[in-house]
C-alpha cells in the first residue's frame, strides 16, 4: 500500500511537470486581500469561540453581507458613532450583518442602510445587543430595510443602551424568542419602534419611543410554531409616534394607524403599567385582532388564536392623544362620538371577541382586558359590526389581573 | 504492481496531451489554495478535465444561479460508498468530495465581461468540459472531513487555469446578453459563512450538508462518456451509493423545464431545488412558517392565503403569500421576480430575475382555484 502510494505520488510529480505552464498562473487572482473592508470580513469567517472582534473607529463600507456562524464571539466597536459599519453599497444580501450563532454580543457599533435588515440574529441563545445603533440616514422611507435589530427565535436577549432610526418595518422586532429584555433604548421614525412578535415572557422598560408611526407593539401572527404571552411594558416613554405610516402595504404593520402609542394585536398576558404616554394621535393604547386590518378571510393554523386576551393595563401617566385618528373609520367615529374638538379615550378596541368565552355577553377571569388607570377610558369600536355600535362602557374593563414575574435573563 | 507503474508512468507521460487523468486528492484538514490540489477538476489544454473516477452528476431540476452553468462533480475513497436516504441527502463516508463549477458561455475572450444567457448542456460525454468560448466563475468544494462538511469557494484566474481559494468571497461585475436584452450584473461569489446560509439546511444544528445529491434530484438518465444511465443506477455500479432501489421505486422530481410533466409537479420542483433548503420545517426560513418541500401540503403554510411575517418590502404591496388565481397578489411572484437584495428569493446567489422560473410559478399560481376572501 505504502509502495503504490508513493508511486501515485510520482507519477504526479511527473504530471506537475509536465503541466509546468499550470503552476505560473494564479498570481492573478491570489493577490492579498487589502481592502479594510475584506480584512473585517476575514476576521468574521476566522472567529473562533471566544474572540473579540474590535472594529475601531471609522467607516467602512460593505458591498455584500456579513455572517458570523460561530458561538461565543463578541464585536464591538468603538461607540455607536464612532464605528460605521456602511451599506450603502450593498449589492448583495439581505441583511448587513446575519448572525447565526449562541453567545453573541454585539456592542458600541452602527450598522447603516443596509438593503434590507440591519442586524438579524437567527436562532440563538444569550444574545446581547448593546449600545447599537441601525439607521437609515435618509430618513423614513418604504425603500428602507425592513428591521433594525432582529433577533428570531432566539432565548435570552438583551437589547439595551440601543438606537433604532428609520427601519420601514420595525426599529427593535424580537420575535418568535423566549426570555426578552429591552430596556434603556431609543426608537425613532421607524414605522413600529420596537416590536414584541410571537414572544414568550419579554420585559420592556425606561424605552424612549416617539415620532414612529407606532411606539412599542406587542403582536402575535398567523401560521407561526410559537404564539407569544406575557409581555410586561412599563416605565416607558411613548409618545408623539404619529409619523405617517411608510411600510409596505401588506406588511402586519402597515396596518397600524399613524399616532398610535402602545399596540397589542392578537397577543395574550400584556402588561402595560407606569408608562408615560403621550400625544399618540389616533390612541394611546390600542387593542386590536390580526381580524382588524381586513384579514377577516384569513386561513390560519388551526389553533391560532386572534384575539388579545389578559390585557392589564395600570398606573400609567397618560396625556393628550386621540386627537386626530388616522384612517377614515376612526376620524368619523371620533367626530360621531367626542366631537369636532373631541378626543378618543386613552384606549382603543377593536372589539374582537372569542364568542365562546363568553359569559353574559363580556369575557370573564384571567381572559379580560383591565383597566386600573385613574380617569384613563376606553371606546371598543365594535370592529366585528363595522364599527356600527361603538362604547365607552367601562363597567367590563374595571378590574385588575394577577401581575406577571420579570423577565430574568441568568448570565446576561 | 508492475501494471500499475506503467500505467501511471504512462499517464505521466501523456500529461497535457489529450486524456490525461489526475488523481483525485481529499485534504483532511488544510484547505488547500489551489483549487488544482484538490485534483478533481483540472484546467489543462483548454479543457476541465475530471480526474480519475470523478463522476459527474446533474439534477431533475437545479437551483437557479444567474444563468450560469454548472459542473457537478462527485468522488469518493476507493473503498466506500455513501448510505442511501430516501427523502435526505445521501450519507457520504469521511473523504468525499464534491465540486460544483459555475460558468458562462462567451463569444471569443475567455475573460470576457459578457457572457452569454444559452442553454445548459446535457450530460458530459467527453468527461471533460471544453474551454473554448467558455468563461469559468468559481469551483465550489464541499469536502466530507471527520467533523463535517466544510464549503471553500474557489475563483478561477484570468486565464482559466487555476482557480484560487477565496474564503471571503468576491463579486464579479458580468453583463448577461440574450437575444435580445444586455444586463450587468454583480455575480455574487459567497463567502464561507455565506456557503452556511443555504449549506445549513437545519437551523438549529448548523451543520453543512451538501443540497443536490437526493434520490429525487438525482434520478434521472445523464449523458456519460461511456453511454447515458440513470445515475441512481450508474452511482451504485461505481460504487459511489449501496443499497439504492430501483429508480421506478426511488423519488423523483420532475425537470422543471419538461411540458410532458404537470404544472404542480414543475413548480413543486422548481420551489423544492431553490426555496426549500431555507424553507423547510428546520431551516433557517421555519422564522417564516412557510415551508416548501415535496412532502408539505399545499395550504396555508405552503403559501396559500398565509400573511407574510417578516418580508419587509418583500411583500411589495401584496397582502398574500399566494392568492390562488392572482399571480399579481401573490407574495410568492413579487419576490421571485425582484432582483432587489432587501426583497428578492432567494435572499442570496441571484443577481438577476430569473425569468422563466417566475414564469412558471406565475402560470401555477394563475390556474390555482380559490380566494383569500378579503383585500386592502
Amino acid at each position: 500500500m505504502i509502495f503504490r502510494m508513493s508511486v501515485i505520488a510520482v507519477a504526479g510529480m511527473l504530471l506537475v511537470t509536465a503541466c509546468g505552464k499550470q503552476a505560473e498562473t494564479e498570481a492573478t487572482l491570489s493577490e492579498a486581500e487589502t481592502s479594510v473592508a475584506d480584512t473585517i470580513r476575514t476576521k468574521f469567517l476566522d472567529a473562533k469561540p471566544g474572540d473579540i472582534i474590535d472594529i475601531p473607529e471609522g467607516t467602512y463600507f460593505f458591498e455584500r453581507s456579513l455572517s458570523l456562524t460561530v458561538d461565543n464571539v463578541t464585536i464591538r466597536g468603538a461607540g455607536m458613532n464612532e464605528t460605521i459599519l456602511s451599506f450603502k453599497n450593498q449589492v448583495a444580501g439581505a441583511e448587513g450583518m446575519l448572525v447565526t450563532a449562541s453567545d453573541f454580543t454585539i456592542e458600541n457599533l452602527a450598522i447603516e442602510d443596509t438593503k434590507g435588515d440591519a442586524l438579524k440574529i437567527n436562532e440563538g441563545s444569550n444574545i446581547t445587543i448593546r449600545g447599537v445603533r441601525t439607521e437609515w440616514t435618509g430618513g423614513p422611507k418604504t425603500s428602507n430595510g425592513a428591521y433594525g435589530m432582529y433577533p428570531v427565535q432566539c432565548t435570552n436577549v438583551l437589547i439595551e443602551d440601543s438606537v433604532a432610526i428609520a427601519a420601514s418595518d420595525a426599529g427593535i422586532y424580537v420575535g418568535q424568542s423566549k426570555n426578552v429584555i429591552v430596556r434603556r433604548n431609543r426608537a425613532e421614525y421607524n414605522v413600529a419602534g420596537i416590536e414584541i412578535e410571537n414572544t414568550i415572557g419579554a420585559d420592556v422598560y425606561e424605552n424612549f419611543a416617539t415620532n414612529n408611526t407606532g411606539g412599542i407593539l406587542v403582536f402575535n401572527m398567523p401560521n407561526l410554531p410559537q404564539p407569544g404571552y406575557g409581555t410586561r411594558v412599563y416605565n416607558n416613554d411613548v409618545f408623539e409616534n404619529n409619523t405617517k405610516n411608510f411600510g409596505h402595504p401588506g406588511t402586519p404593520v402597515a396596518s397600524v394607524p399613524a399616532g398610535s402609542g402602545i399596540v397589542v394585536n392578537s397577543n395574550d398576558q400584556v402588561e402595560i403599567f407606569q408608562n408615560r404616554i403621550m400625544d399618540n394621535k389616533t390612541a394611546n393604547v390600542i387593542i386590536a385582532s390580526v381580524y382588524s386590518a381586513g384579514f377577516e378571510g384569513l386561513q390560519t393554523q388551526g389553533d391560532f388564536d386572534p384575539y388579545p386576551e389578559g390585557i392589564f393595563i395600570y398606573g400609567n401617566e397618560f396625556s393628550g392623544g386621540g386627537n386626530a385618528p388616522d384612517g377614515l373609520d376612526l376620524k368619523a367615529l371620533k367626530t360621531l362620538m367626542f366631537g369636532l374638538n373631541g378626543s378618543l379615550p386613552d384606549v382603543l378596541w377593536d372589539g374582537f371577541v372569542n364568542e365562546e368565552k363568553l359569559v353574559d355577553g363580556q369575557l370573564v377571569g384571567e381572559d379580560r382586558i383591565c383597566i386600573d388607570n385613574g380617569t384613563a377610558g376606553i371606546v371598543n369600536v365594535d370592529g366585528p359590526n363595522d364599527n356600527k355600535n361603538p362604547s365607552t362602557d367601562m363597567s367590563a374593563h374595571e378590574c385588575t389581573l394577577a401581575k406577571l414575574p420579570a423577565v430574568e435573563l441568568a448570565g446576561l | 504492481m508492475k501494471k500499475w507503474l506503467f500505467v501511471l508512468l504512462l499517464a505521466g507521460v501523456l500529461a497535457c496531451s489529450e486524456n490525461e487523468l489526475q488523481e483525485p486528492v481529499f485534504h483532511a484538514d488544510t484547505n488547500p489554495e489551489k483549487l488544482s490540489d484538490w485534483g478533481q477538476v483540472v484546467s489543462t489544454n483548454e479543457q476541465l478535465v475530471l480526474a480519475r473516477d470523478v463522476t459527474p452528476y446533474d439534477l431533475n431540476t437545479p437551483l437557479f444561479s444567474d444563468y450560469a452553468h454548472k459542473l457537478r462533480t462527485v468522488w469518493l475513497p476507493a473503498g466506500t460508498s455513501a448510505e442511501y436516504r430516501e427523502d435526505e441527502v445521501f450519507e457520504f463516508p469521511v473523504g468525499t468530495v464534491i465540486t460544483k463549477t459555475f460558468y458562462y458561455n462567451v463569444d471569443g475572450q475567455q475573460n470576457s465581461k459578457q457572457v452569454l444567457k444559452t442553454l445548459a448542456l446535457e450530460g458530459l460525454p467527453d468527461n471533460a468540459l471544453p474551454l473554448q468560448n467558455v468563461r469559468l466563475i468559481e469551483t465550489r468544494i464541499l469536502a466530507r472531513r471527520k467533523d463535517g462538511w466544510v464549503a471553500l469557494p474557489y475563483v478561477w484566474n484570468q486565464d482559466q487555469t487555476e482557480a484560487i481559494l477565496k474564503r471571503a468571497g468576491d463579486i464579479k461585475r458580468l453583463t448577461l446578453v440574450a437575444a435580445d436584452s444586455e444586463t450587468e450584473f454583480a455575480y455574487l461569489v459567497p463567502d464561507t459563512n455565506q456557503c452556511a446560509g443555504c449549506h445549513a439546511t437545519n437551523n438549529t444544528t448548523r451543520k453543512i450538508q451538501p443540497i443536490g445529491p437526493k434520490a429525487r434530484h438525482l434520478n434521472r438518465d445523464f449523458a456519460y462518456s461511456n453511454g447515458s444511465e440513470n445515475q441512481l443506477v450508474r452511482w451504485q455500479n461505481v460504487s459511489i451509493l449501496k443499497d439504492a432501489p430501483a429508480p421506478l421505486l426511488a423519488g423523483k422530481n420532475a425537470v422543471w423545464t419538461d411540458e410532458r410533466e404537470s404544472l404542480e409537479a414543475r413548480t413543486r420542483a422548481y420551489l423544492d431545488a431553490n426555496c426549500s433548503h431555507c424553507h423547510n420545517k428546520v431551516g433557517p426560513a421555519d422564522t417564516s412558517g412557510l415551508h416548501l418541500e415535496p412532502s408539505d401540503p399545499i395550504g396555508p403554510n405552503f403559501g396559500i392565503c398565509k400573511l407574510p411575517i417578516a418580508a419587509g418590502t418583500g411583500t411589495g404591496g401584496r397582502q398574500f403569500g399566494i392568492v390562488p388565481g392572482d399571480p399579481d397578489q401573490s407574495i410568492f411572484s413579487y419576490r421571485v421576480e425582484s432582483d432587489n437584495p432587501a426583497e428578492m428569493m432567494p435572499e442570496l446567489g441571484r443577481a438577476l430575475v430569473h425569468t422563466e422560473g417566475a414564469a412558471l410559478i406565475r402560470k401555477w399560481i394563475a390556474q390555482l382555484e380559490g380566494s383569500c376572501g378579503a383585500s386592502l
